[in-house]
Protein backbone atom coordinates (compact mmCIF):
# COMPACT_ATOMS: atom_id res chain seq x y z
CA UNK A 1 0.00 0.00 0.00
CA UNK A 2 2.64 2.49 1.06
CA UNK A 3 4.84 1.41 -1.83
CA UNK A 4 2.09 2.07 -4.35
CA UNK A 5 1.37 5.53 -3.00
CA UNK A 6 5.06 6.43 -3.00
CA UNK A 7 5.42 5.12 -6.54
CA UNK A 8 2.54 7.17 -7.89
CA UNK A 9 3.78 10.32 -6.15
CA UNK A 10 7.25 9.77 -7.65
CA UNK A 11 5.75 9.08 -11.08
CA UNK A 12 3.80 12.35 -11.03
CA UNK A 13 6.87 14.27 -9.84
CA UNK A 14 9.06 12.78 -12.56
CA UNK A 15 6.57 13.33 -15.38
CA UNK A 16 5.69 16.90 -14.43
CA UNK A 17 9.24 18.02 -13.78
CA UNK A 18 10.66 16.40 -16.90
CA UNK A 19 8.14 18.29 -19.01
CA UNK A 20 8.84 21.51 -17.09
CA UNK A 21 12.58 21.01 -17.53
CA UNK A 22 12.37 21.12 -21.31
CA UNK A 23 9.81 23.92 -21.53
CA UNK A 24 11.19 26.36 -18.96
CA UNK A 25 12.39 29.73 -20.21
CA UNK A 26 15.31 30.04 -17.84
CA UNK A 27 18.25 27.67 -18.01
CA UNK A 28 18.96 27.60 -14.30
CA UNK A 29 15.35 26.59 -13.62
CA UNK A 30 15.55 23.79 -16.17
CA UNK A 31 18.65 22.54 -14.40
CA UNK A 32 16.81 22.58 -11.08
CA UNK A 33 13.86 20.67 -12.55
CA UNK A 34 16.32 18.18 -14.03
CA UNK A 35 17.73 17.72 -10.53
CA UNK A 36 14.23 16.87 -9.24
CA UNK A 37 13.78 14.36 -12.06
CA UNK A 38 17.09 12.70 -11.24
CA UNK A 39 16.24 12.48 -7.53
CA UNK A 40 12.84 10.99 -8.41
CA UNK A 41 14.58 8.39 -10.52
CA UNK A 42 16.81 7.59 -7.57
CA UNK A 43 13.63 7.02 -5.58
CA UNK A 44 12.38 4.59 -8.23
CA UNK A 45 15.62 2.60 -7.91
CA UNK A 46 15.05 2.48 -4.18
CA UNK A 47 11.53 1.13 -4.76
CA UNK A 48 12.94 -1.52 -7.08
CA UNK A 49 15.34 -2.61 -4.35
CA UNK A 50 18.55 -1.50 -6.06
CA UNK A 51 20.11 0.41 -3.20
CA UNK A 52 23.55 0.60 -4.78
CA UNK A 53 22.13 2.08 -7.97
CA UNK A 54 20.28 4.61 -5.80
CA UNK A 55 23.53 5.67 -4.17
CA UNK A 56 25.31 5.94 -7.52
CA UNK A 57 22.45 7.94 -9.02
CA UNK A 58 22.42 10.43 -6.16
CA UNK A 59 26.20 10.75 -5.97
CA UNK A 60 27.09 10.84 -9.66
CA UNK A 61 24.03 12.32 -11.34
CA UNK A 62 22.43 14.54 -8.72
CA UNK A 63 25.79 15.42 -7.20
CA UNK A 64 28.48 15.54 -9.85
CA UNK A 65 26.73 16.13 -13.15
CA UNK A 66 24.35 18.75 -11.79
CA UNK A 67 27.26 20.76 -10.36
CA UNK A 68 28.89 20.66 -13.81
CA UNK A 69 25.66 21.91 -15.38
CA UNK A 70 25.25 24.73 -12.91
CA UNK A 71 28.84 25.83 -13.43
CA UNK A 72 28.36 25.79 -17.19
CA UNK A 73 25.11 27.76 -16.98
CA UNK A 74 26.60 30.37 -14.68
CA UNK A 75 29.67 30.69 -16.90
CA UNK A 76 27.74 31.15 -20.13
CA UNK A 77 24.57 32.98 -19.08
CA UNK A 78 23.96 36.37 -17.55
CA UNK A 79 21.99 36.07 -14.32
CA UNK A 80 18.22 36.29 -14.77
CA UNK A 81 18.50 36.20 -18.53
CA UNK A 82 15.60 34.57 -20.35
CA UNK A 83 16.08 32.51 -23.46
CA UNK A 84 14.56 34.07 -26.53
CA UNK A 85 11.60 31.88 -27.46
CA UNK A 86 12.07 29.47 -30.32
CA UNK A 87 10.01 29.92 -33.49
CA UNK A 88 6.50 28.55 -33.19
CA UNK A 89 6.88 26.30 -36.22
CA UNK A 90 9.80 24.47 -34.64
CA UNK A 91 7.96 24.00 -31.37
CA UNK A 92 4.83 22.70 -33.06
CA UNK A 93 6.91 20.30 -35.10
CA UNK A 94 8.63 19.04 -31.94
CA UNK A 95 5.33 18.65 -30.07
CA UNK A 96 3.75 16.73 -32.96
CA UNK A 97 6.79 14.49 -33.34
CA UNK A 98 7.01 13.64 -29.66
CA UNK A 99 3.25 13.08 -29.34
CA UNK A 100 3.30 10.74 -32.35
CA UNK A 101 6.26 8.95 -30.82
CA UNK A 102 4.67 8.62 -27.40
CA UNK A 103 1.41 7.27 -28.85
CA UNK A 104 3.24 4.85 -31.15
CA UNK A 105 5.56 3.48 -28.45
CA UNK A 106 2.81 3.45 -25.84
CA UNK A 107 0.53 1.46 -28.14
CA UNK A 108 3.26 -1.06 -28.93
CA UNK A 109 4.23 -1.46 -25.27
CA UNK A 110 0.76 -1.71 -23.78
CA UNK A 111 -0.68 -3.99 -26.46
CA UNK A 112 2.27 -6.38 -26.38
CA UNK A 113 3.12 -6.53 -22.70
CA UNK A 114 2.05 -9.81 -21.16
CA UNK A 115 1.14 -10.14 -17.56
CA UNK A 116 3.28 -13.23 -17.03
CA UNK A 117 5.86 -11.53 -14.91
CA UNK A 118 5.66 -11.80 -11.17
CA UNK A 119 7.56 -9.52 -8.88
CA UNK A 120 9.62 -11.93 -6.83
CA UNK A 121 10.24 -10.51 -3.42
CA UNK A 122 13.95 -10.43 -3.07
CA UNK A 123 16.15 -9.36 -0.26
CA UNK A 124 18.40 -6.36 -0.74
CA UNK A 125 21.20 -6.99 -3.22
CA UNK A 126 24.25 -7.88 -1.21
CA UNK A 127 27.00 -5.29 -1.65
CA UNK A 128 29.63 -8.01 -1.38
CA UNK A 129 27.92 -9.84 -4.23
CA UNK A 130 27.88 -6.65 -6.33
CA UNK A 131 31.58 -6.13 -5.68
CA UNK A 132 32.46 -9.72 -6.57
CA UNK A 133 30.43 -9.47 -9.78
CA UNK A 134 32.05 -6.17 -10.71
CA UNK A 135 35.56 -7.50 -10.15
CA UNK A 136 35.27 -11.09 -11.34
CA UNK A 137 36.54 -12.42 -14.66
CA UNK A 138 34.19 -15.37 -15.06
CA UNK A 139 30.94 -15.59 -16.98
CA UNK A 140 28.39 -12.87 -16.01
CA UNK A 141 31.11 -10.88 -14.27
CA UNK A 142 32.23 -7.46 -15.29
CA UNK A 143 35.94 -6.78 -14.85
CA UNK A 144 36.53 -5.91 -18.52
CA UNK A 145 33.75 -3.29 -18.83
CA UNK A 146 34.92 -1.84 -15.52
CA UNK A 147 38.45 -1.36 -16.86
CA UNK A 148 37.14 0.01 -20.16
CA UNK A 149 35.05 2.55 -18.23
CA UNK A 150 38.12 3.59 -16.24
CA UNK A 151 40.05 4.18 -19.49
CA UNK A 152 37.07 6.13 -20.86
CA UNK A 153 36.97 8.33 -17.76
CA UNK A 154 40.71 9.01 -18.06
CA UNK A 155 40.36 9.88 -21.74
CA UNK A 156 37.43 12.13 -20.93
CA UNK A 157 39.39 14.00 -18.24
CA UNK A 158 42.29 14.56 -20.64
CA UNK A 159 39.94 15.55 -23.46
CA UNK A 160 37.92 17.96 -21.35
CA UNK A 161 41.07 19.72 -20.13
CA UNK A 162 42.47 19.87 -23.66
CA UNK A 163 39.30 21.41 -25.03
CA UNK A 164 38.53 23.83 -22.21
CA UNK A 165 42.01 25.21 -21.53
CA UNK A 166 42.88 28.69 -22.70
CA UNK A 167 45.12 28.79 -25.74
CA UNK A 168 47.95 31.21 -25.30
CA UNK B 1 -15.25 2.39 -7.72
CA UNK B 2 -13.91 1.70 -4.26
CA UNK B 3 -13.01 -1.79 -5.39
CA UNK B 4 -11.03 -0.37 -8.30
CA UNK B 5 -9.30 1.99 -5.92
CA UNK B 6 -8.19 -0.77 -3.57
CA UNK B 7 -7.04 -2.89 -6.53
CA UNK B 8 -5.07 0.07 -7.79
CA UNK B 9 -3.27 0.52 -4.51
CA UNK B 10 -2.75 -3.08 -3.47
CA UNK B 11 -0.78 -5.81 -5.14
CA UNK B 12 2.45 -5.22 -6.96
CA UNK B 13 3.22 -2.08 -8.94
CA UNK B 14 2.72 -3.08 -12.58
CA UNK B 15 5.76 -3.02 -14.85
CA UNK B 16 3.85 -0.86 -17.35
CA UNK B 17 3.66 1.93 -14.79
CA UNK B 18 7.44 2.20 -14.62
CA UNK B 19 7.70 2.01 -18.40
CA UNK B 20 5.07 4.73 -18.79
CA UNK B 21 7.10 7.04 -16.56
CA UNK B 22 10.25 6.44 -18.57
CA UNK B 23 8.27 6.88 -21.81
CA UNK B 24 7.10 10.34 -20.74
CA UNK B 25 10.63 11.25 -19.69
CA UNK B 26 12.11 9.99 -22.97
CA UNK B 27 9.73 11.91 -25.20
CA UNK B 28 10.00 15.13 -23.23
CA UNK B 29 13.74 14.73 -23.84
CA UNK B 30 13.06 14.29 -27.56
CA UNK B 31 10.85 17.41 -27.51
CA UNK B 32 13.58 19.48 -25.87
CA UNK B 33 16.23 18.11 -28.20
CA UNK B 34 14.27 19.17 -31.29
CA UNK B 35 12.73 22.42 -30.13
CA UNK B 36 15.33 24.21 -28.01
CA UNK B 37 18.12 26.36 -29.44
CA UNK B 38 20.52 26.58 -26.53
CA UNK B 39 23.29 23.98 -26.44
CA UNK B 40 22.89 23.56 -22.68
CA UNK B 41 19.16 22.86 -23.08
CA UNK B 42 20.00 20.21 -25.67
CA UNK B 43 22.44 18.65 -23.19
CA UNK B 44 19.75 18.63 -20.49
CA UNK B 45 17.41 16.87 -22.92
CA UNK B 46 20.05 14.24 -23.68
CA UNK B 47 20.44 13.74 -19.96
CA UNK B 48 16.69 13.10 -19.63
CA UNK B 49 16.80 10.55 -22.46
CA UNK B 50 19.75 8.68 -20.93
CA UNK B 51 18.05 8.66 -17.53
CA UNK B 52 14.85 7.16 -18.93
CA UNK B 53 16.90 4.39 -20.55
CA UNK B 54 18.50 3.66 -17.17
CA UNK B 55 15.06 3.24 -15.58
CA UNK B 56 14.10 0.77 -18.30
CA UNK B 57 17.23 -1.32 -17.78
CA UNK B 58 16.67 -1.52 -14.03
CA UNK B 59 12.95 -2.29 -14.35
CA UNK B 60 13.34 -5.03 -16.94
CA UNK B 61 16.08 -6.60 -14.88
CA UNK B 62 14.08 -6.48 -11.66
CA UNK B 63 10.79 -7.76 -13.09
CA UNK B 64 11.83 -10.26 -15.76
CA UNK B 65 15.19 -11.62 -14.62
CA UNK B 66 15.41 -10.95 -10.89
CA UNK B 67 18.15 -13.54 -10.32
CA UNK B 68 20.54 -11.96 -12.82
CA UNK B 69 22.25 -8.56 -12.77
CA UNK B 70 22.79 -7.56 -16.40
CA UNK B 71 20.41 -4.61 -16.42
CA UNK B 72 21.72 -3.39 -13.10
CA UNK B 73 25.30 -3.23 -14.36
CA UNK B 74 24.26 -1.78 -17.70
CA UNK B 75 22.52 1.07 -15.86
CA UNK B 76 25.63 1.54 -13.73
CA UNK B 77 27.91 1.77 -16.77
CA UNK B 78 25.46 4.03 -18.59
CA UNK B 79 25.62 6.48 -15.69
CA UNK B 80 29.43 6.51 -15.95
CA UNK B 81 29.33 7.03 -19.73
CA UNK B 82 26.85 9.88 -19.40
CA UNK B 83 29.10 11.53 -16.82
CA UNK B 84 31.95 11.41 -19.36
CA UNK B 85 29.71 12.73 -22.11
CA UNK B 86 28.57 15.64 -19.96
CA UNK B 87 32.10 16.61 -18.95
CA UNK B 88 33.38 16.71 -22.52
CA UNK B 89 30.25 18.41 -23.85
CA UNK B 90 30.40 21.15 -21.23
CA UNK B 91 34.08 21.73 -22.01
CA UNK B 92 33.09 22.17 -25.66
CA UNK B 93 30.22 24.51 -24.72
CA UNK B 94 32.52 26.71 -22.65
CA UNK B 95 35.04 26.80 -25.49
CA UNK B 96 32.29 27.82 -27.91
CA UNK B 97 31.16 30.55 -25.52
CA UNK B 98 34.71 31.84 -25.34
CA UNK B 99 34.90 32.12 -29.12
CA UNK B 100 31.40 33.24 -30.09
CA UNK B 101 30.01 34.77 -26.86
CA UNK B 102 26.79 32.77 -27.01
CA UNK B 103 25.75 29.12 -27.02
CA UNK B 104 22.94 29.17 -29.55
CA UNK B 105 22.89 26.43 -32.16
CA UNK B 106 22.16 28.86 -34.98
CA UNK B 107 25.42 30.73 -34.54
CA UNK B 108 27.45 27.57 -35.02
CA UNK B 109 27.75 27.52 -38.78
CA UNK B 110 31.47 27.01 -38.95
CA UNK B 111 33.75 24.71 -37.02
CA UNK B 112 36.92 26.78 -37.25
CA UNK B 113 37.71 29.58 -34.89
CA UNK B 114 36.69 32.93 -36.41
CA UNK B 115 40.12 34.55 -36.63
CA UNK B 116 41.73 31.58 -38.35
CA UNK B 117 38.82 31.34 -40.75
CA UNK B 118 39.17 34.99 -41.80
CA UNK B 119 42.92 34.52 -42.27
CA UNK B 120 42.27 31.54 -44.51
CA UNK B 121 39.82 33.45 -46.67
CA UNK B 122 42.34 36.25 -47.03
CA UNK B 123 44.94 33.74 -48.19
CA UNK B 124 42.45 32.37 -50.69
CA UNK B 125 41.80 35.84 -52.07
Amino acid sequence: MAQQIIFYILAVIISVFSIMAVTSKRLIRSATYLLFVLLGTAGLYLLLGYHYLFAVQVAVYAGGIMVLYIFAILLTQKPGEKITPEPLRQRVLAIVLSLVGIVFCGYIIFSNITKVYTLVTQSELNTKHIGMTLMGTEKFQYLLPFEVISILLLACIVGAIMIARKRS
Amino acid sequence: MGDLFTNFFSGIIPMEAYIAVSLVMFFSGIYGFISRKSLLMILISIELILNSIDINFAVFNRYLYPEQMEGFFFALFTIAVSACETAVAIAIVINIYRNLNNVEVDSLNELQEPDEASENTEVLK
